[in-house]
């Protein structure tokens, strides 16, 4: 790299070529003032108080934009330069109210900061100031424009890190106002709330509304912590204050996502505060829940438990692990179950979502998981997106790859529905909804018909491509345009560009997985990004995007009936005989029960108990019905929540569990990254999660005593040791650690498979194109595909006030085509019936969704989808077809 | 007496400004195709040669700024005529387009080859609607006669906002932006429309091209001041005998603009002061009438050519109120971006007419002294960094505070 020497401050100073005047001081100590300059955005040059002398230049330049050059001369606090700042301070805070009394930036605005550096305490100017009323009509974000200083930094902000581009300046002059589209307020306009403005806002012009009058800035403690919503891990500061969480600021230095949220992460939190929150255990007698010590749940528990494992057997028991707790918890869960209850019968909602994932990756490659970082997207040459709406379900990722694409990485997107993405992308292959294979297939077929593929790739790190080679033979483009609805030339174009394009990673998430054929999509992006080579380097891969905040660590913990932590698997007998000894027991060697067999045995009467941490299968399992009916036949049922869910109604006893903010632990996110989950405040029940297992498994004569949850990883960690090097300490670094991470001076993998596979040779494997389970007919003519939107989780969004205010009923979305047809209007009532039961929503009319296709989300109470998608699951990893089922429309009326 | 010198305007009142033929009679577009028998480097050395310099008030070298676009990588360039012109009292542009079109279109089609652009922008006033027309019809002209080969030029309109006038707000308009002004450097020729190299040039000075490659770099290089050679098109408004546009070599003397080709002060009455270079120029007293009309001339007396609008006042105007409306003109038109700019042109615009009102202060003097001195250095464009320079002229020159009468 190009140094530059230059002086400042007669200080020699040697910087890379390319540097700001302002980041060569910086690295020497020196720090110029800043109000519109921030490092994480593009430089603008406009509020003019960095300006310094520079020999040779006849007026003031602004650092920020002004580059270093060999030689230059700089002086950063001259006279002239300190008039010239505090003219601009005088200027500013003659139209800014001075009620900084009562501003609650107060302690972290840069205006007073500068004021007081540059003795300005009134303005010699009088006359005109603004007085535009306060923008007070969202849940979240106060809008004081008469506090802007118009800066830039939010307009900025929002094109350059969401990409959503609502604000900007409007009108000139005095009356320059920074405004979404036609000087709505932001509820009115395509604000996505991701808060991004509020984070760089040097004053008070916009500030948190949960912490309005919460407290002052410098009486709030920042505990730094995990997001508990989608898989991408953000980072965040819980803001603590009386011991009491009130609010969410976002941070720089966080990976991945700096100052980056979503509307969840940042002011999606509230739930915890919720007055709807379990504070005592309850024990239902004679069918109503009634309020009960600790001592008599847990005795109770114990009994129930061992009467039933008596007298029925072990494998009449089953628990559910939570993909939204910590590892430890999970850990705990899955070790209580084994070792306790003597059965493998554990799993978690990642068999709702990328157990075909898990699956899938393993059997190709060896290994369940994203294979490459997020931060990879920021160098993508192309990103395959398919099965995934990112900027909804994912929305920081989704972000970045908006951000990449608009740097110039091509966008590929496939997807029925025409997501944002698909929208801004240069191809949008919208298949039909399960023609996946076919797809992936298809583009194999011209792949290796124009001689694009990695011949050497293939020979050297694969296997099995022959039978690969002769099933896609058969996907000639014109049959998979059929099959698809992709048109030929698409069909060429997009396969030669996957294929040359030497940065191309795909990237996934349930469109791919929630199919009757899930593990074999899967298995299909892991076929082309093997014919291609483009797997064990940066910036490539397949790359499932993980839907909770700890699926990915849940499935690593062995919360899933096939492996204990560290998939190794409870068949294999040497893994069996290092768990026994470990854990000091017998252990079952036979794999257990995944959720829908258990909700079938309870069905039949052979699942007796259930033992159930942080899940609502009856919300968000498909066939809800089914799931009620074999909860009601269950003998004894723990819910162990944070709400009195649909599920805990029909618990026999309910342990009150701990928020987010409540628990220390780890969570790991999808790109494999174990980050900490901080204790911020006193768990509401009086006892973390992890120390309520503890308690009750004790109880059952089995002693668990570990003093806080870095034990309980560390005893995760010497038997696993894709973990092996990873421990609490080492966490407190920036970033955490990826794993796996074996020994104690690994940095951590950014990405697998670089010299081989984790099973050691890639498997091609063929595939064929098989349809949905059931496709519309003419009794059930719509098809019904699922998911999430942006607003809102699978869990406890619903008890946000806020989350709820922008958004607290379904709107199923409704092509114009159907509308027309069905004679429906946006707003409308609808019933929604299925073959398995039916459900009532309001529509919205979209031209997101192609004719034929109903979308819903599965996330209220009032519109409970699942009760009418589809039972028909994955052959292999038993997820359900939430994608794909047959309904029929009644409108109902007004 | 002092003689016109009509380069630029060489053709008006002499052909049909709609009618090629007359232009082409006029030798038009052989200069065009004697450029393109050049070498492109040849080409832009005779014009940097000529000692040309950029007639919208920056006053940079044009074979400079062709030289640096010529060496820049880009696999498209531009040529942008500015015609963008919005100084109070200036119409020299519009006089150039309205009466000879393709004496600018040619300049343009000359530095497109120069520095291997195909595309150019004329980026028109938005108050000249009617010249836009005339434009477009000679563009349209110029196709169908096939003089321009391979490049194309195309009219943008403006839309009432004066910064556009400064080259990077107008780029950012011409791409459909907010008129703001960009961060320089990089300056247009490295990064300019939609990011490419960029000529950005006013009408005047493309209009001088074609005379310049037809006639050679030494003559135009003889003609006038030395370091600011040529003729400089102005326009004489205010309490002058004779309102008009005069084009004269560029060592002619105020005085001699206003009293040999003005007239004199109309009405028999004392000269007071002159503002030259429209609203962003000095208020110049009667001391330096003496001056050259050459930018660093002006530059040297602390003023500006600029545009050369030619503002005269008489004795019995208020110079309060005349920096009054000055003030009020900045305040309307700062586009908001830049702090100095946006509060300090709306302060400043109080504060004289405060003055004006007779109800000013030593102190509102100082105040406005110090909030003007730190918006010349601190502003981000020219806009803002000569906002101020009538108010301080004025006050250096003059008693504000006696008002009417107090040179």
């Amino acid at each position: 790299m190009d140094l530059v020497k230059l002086n400042i401050d007669g200080r020699d100073v040697e910087v890379p070529a390319g540097a700001s005047v302002l980041n060569a001081a910086e690295t020497i100590g020196i720090h110029i003032p800043r109000l519109c300059y921030d490092p994480c955005l593009s430089s603008v040059g406009a509020c003019r108080i960095c300006v310094v002398e520079i020999d040779g230049i006849r007026n003031l330049p602004a650092s920020c934009v002004t580059t270093v050059t060999q030689g230059m001369v700089v002086r950063t606090d001259t006279p002239a330069v300190a008039e010239a700042r505090k003219a601009i301070l005088e200027l500013l805070i003659a139209n800014h109210p001075l009620d900084c009394l009562t501003c609650e930036k107060m302690g972290e605005c840069k205006l007073v900061e500068y004021c007081y550096q540059y003795g300005v305490s009134e303005s010699p100017f009088q006359g005109e100031r603004h007085a535009y009323d306060l923008e007070l009509n969202n849940p979240f974000i106060v809008r004081d424009l008469n506090k802007c200083i118009l800066c830039g930094k939010c307009v900025r902000a929002c094109a350059e890190w969401p990409g959503k581009d609502i604000l900007d300046f409007s009108y000139r002059g005095f009356n320059t106002k920074v405004t979404a589209f036609g000087d709505t307020s932001y509820i009115e306009s395509d604000c996505v709330f991701c808060g991004s403005c509020v984070a760089v806002c040097p004053t008070g012009a916009l500030t948190e509304k949960q912490m309005r009058g919460k407290g002052r800035r410098w009486d709030v403690k920042k505990v730094r912590t995990t997001c508990p919503f989608c898989g991408t891990g953000c980072n965040f500061d819980l803001n603590v204050k009386d011991g009491k969480v009130i609010g969410v600021t976002s941070s720089p230095d966080a990976i991945p996502n700096g100052r980056v949220l979503c509307v969840k992460g940042r002011f999606g939190w509230d739930f915890v505060n919720s007055d709807k929150r379990l504070k005592t255990p309850l024990i239902k007698k004679n069918g109503k829940f009634e309020e009960a010590s600790w001592d008599e749940a847990f005795d109770l528990i114990a009994t129930r438990f061992q009467e039933i494992k008596e007298k029925y057997g072990p494998d009449s028991f089953g628990a559910l692990g939570s993909a939204r707790c910590t590892n430890e918890d999970n850990y705990l869960v899955q070790k209580f179950t084994r070792a306790v209850m003597g059965t493998n019968n554990v799993d978690h909602c990642a068999r709702t979502c990328h157990a075909p994932t898990v699956a899938g990756l393993a059997i190709s490659f060896g290994s369940g998981a994203m294979t490459n970082p997020i931060c990879d997207v920021d160098d993508a040459e192309l990103l395959f997106l398919t099965g995934t709406n990112t900027t909804e379900a994912h929305p920081i990722i989704g972000y970045r790859i908006r951000q990449a694409h608009r740097r110039g990485a091509k966008l590929i997107v496939v997807d029925p529905r025409r997501t944002e993405l698909a929208e801004e992308a240069d191809y949008w292959l919208q298949i039909k909804s399960g023609t996946d294979i076919g797809l992936i297939n298809g583009l194999s077929h011209i792949i290796i018909k124009e001689n694009l593929h990695d011949k050497k790739f293939i020979e050297e790190r694969c296997e099995n491509f022959e039978e690969f080679e002769k099933t896609v033979a058969q996907y000639t483009p014109e049959r998979v345009s059929e099959l698809t609805g992709v048109p030929v030339d698409t069909l060429y174009t997009v396969a030669r560009l996957y294929a040359t394009t030497d940065k191309a990673g795909i990237f996934y998430t349930l469109g791919i997985t929630e199919h009757t054929t899930g593990t074999r999509n899967v298995m299909s992006c892991a076929n082309l990004a093997m014919l291609t080579g483009h797997l064990g380097r940066p910036s490539v891969g397949v790359n499932p995007m993980r839907g909770q905040n700890n699926v990915q660590g849940a499935c690593d913990m062995g919360a899933i009936p096939n492996v204990y932590q560290g998939y190794q698997a409870v068949n294999n007998p040497a893994a069996r005989e290092k768990f026994e000894k470990a854990w000091g027991v017998p252990l079952d060697n036979k794999v257990g029960l995944m959720i829908p067999d258990m909700f079938d045995k309870a069905n039949e009467g052979k699942l007796k108990a259930m033992y159930i941490l942080g899940e609502n299968p009856v919300l968000t399992d498909p066939n809800s019905n089914h799931i009620r009916k074999g909860l009601e036949k269950l003998e004894f049922l723990v819910v162990h929540e944070l709400f009195m869910t649909e599920t805990a109604e029909y618990a026999d006893v309910v342990l009150p569990a701990a928020s987010f903010v409540e628990c220390d632990g780890t969570f790991t996110n999808t790109e494999r990254r174990v980050q900490r989950v901080r204790e911020a405040v006193e768990p509401l029940p009086g006892k973390a999660n992890w120390e309520t297992i503890c308690e009750m498994v004790t109880r059952m004569g089995y002693p668990m005593n570990y003093q806080n949850p870095g034990e309980i990883w560390a005893e995760m960690a010497s038997l696993a040791p894709s973990y092996a090097g990873i421990n609490f300490e080492r966490l407190e670094q920036r970033g955490g650690l990826q794993w796996p991470c074996p020994s104690c001076d690994h940095p951590g993998t950014p990405f697998l498979h670089a010299q081989s596979f984790t099973r050691g040779k890639g498997l091609f494997q063929g595939i064929e194109d098989v349809p949905p389970a059931e496709l519309p007919d003419r009794d059930y003519p719509f098809l019904l595909n699922t998911g999430r939107i942006l607003q809102h989780y699978n869990v406890t969004t619903m008890y946000s006030a806020g989350l709820m205010t922008l958004r607290n009923e379904e709107y199923a979305m409704v092509s114009p085509e159907d509308a027309l047809e069905l004679n429906l209007n946006t707003g409308d009532r609808i019933k929604v019936l299925s073959r398995r039961g039916e459900v009532e929503t309001k529509i919205q009319i979209t031209e997101r969704v192609p004719k034929g296709m109903i979308w819903m989300s599965f996330h209220f109470p009032n519109t409970q989808t699942n009760a009418v998608t589809s039972d028909a699951v994955d052959t292999i990893a038993k997820t359900g077809e939430y994608k794909v089922c047959a309904v029929k429309i009644e409108k109902l009326a007004s | 007496m002092p003689q016109e010198l009509r380069i630029v305007l060489r053709n008006v009142d002499k052909i049909d400004a709609l009618k090629i033929d007359d232009y082409i009679d006029a030798n038009g577009y052989k200069p065009l195709e004697k450029a393109r028998s050049m070498p492109q480097a040849d080409l832009i050395q005779e014009i940097r040669q000529s000692g040309l310099r950029g007639r919208g008030g920056a006053g940079f070298n044009t074979g400079q700024k062709l030289a640096f676009t010529y060496s820049a990588a880009g696999d498209q360039k531009y040529i942008v005529c500015n015609a963008d012109e919005g100084e109070p009292g200036t119409y020299k542009d519009r006089v150039i387009m309205q009466s000879d079109p393709h004496a600018v279109i040619e300049g343009m089609a000359i530095c497109g080859y120069a520095v291997g652009a195909t595309k150019g922008y004329i980026y028109c006033r938005g108050e000249y609607p009617y010249v836009a027309e005339i434009l477009n019809a000679a563009i349209a002209q110029a196709k169908e006669k096939d003089v321009l080969g391979e490049f194309d030029v195309e009219v943008c309109l403006g839309a009432g906002a004066f910064v556009c006038g400064e080259e990077t707000a107008l780029i950012e308009s011409i791409e459909g932006k907010r008129g703001e002004p960009r961060c320089k450097p990089p300056y247009p020729p490295v990064s300019g429309l939609w990011g490419k190299p960029t000529v950005v040039a006013n009408v005047e000075t493309l209009a001088n091209l074609p005379q310049i490659v037809d006639r050679g770099s030494g003559w135009f290089a003889a003609i006038g001041a030395a370091g600011y050679p040529g003729t400089k098109v102005l326009t004489l408004t205010g309490d002058v005998v004779n309102r008009k546009y005069i084009e004269v070599p560029t060592n002619t003397t105020i005085k001699e603009v206003i009293y040999e080709f003005g007239g004199g002060i109309a009405g028999g009455r004392k000269f007071q002061a002159v503002q030259i270079g429209g609203n962003s120029g000095g208020i110049i007293p009667e001391s330096l009438l003496g001056t050259q009309i050459a930018f660093d001339a002006m530059a040297a007396v602390g003023a500006t050519l600029g545009s050369g609008a030619v503002f005269v006042m008489d004795e019995t105007r208020d110079l309060r109120d005349v920096v009054c409306r000055m003030a009020k003109f900045f305040e309307h038109e700062s586009c908001g971006k830049c702090i100095p700019c946006r509060e300090g042109t709306m302060r400043m615009f109080d504060l004289c007419e405060k003055v004006g009102q007779g109800k000013g202060t030593a102190a509102d003097l100082a105040l406005l002294q110090e909030i003007g001195e730190t918006m010349a250095v601190a502003c981000f464009c020219g806009l803002g960094q000569a906002a101020p320079t009538p108010v301080l002229t004025a006050i250096k020159h003059f008693d504000l505070l006696a008002g009417k009468g107090c040179a």
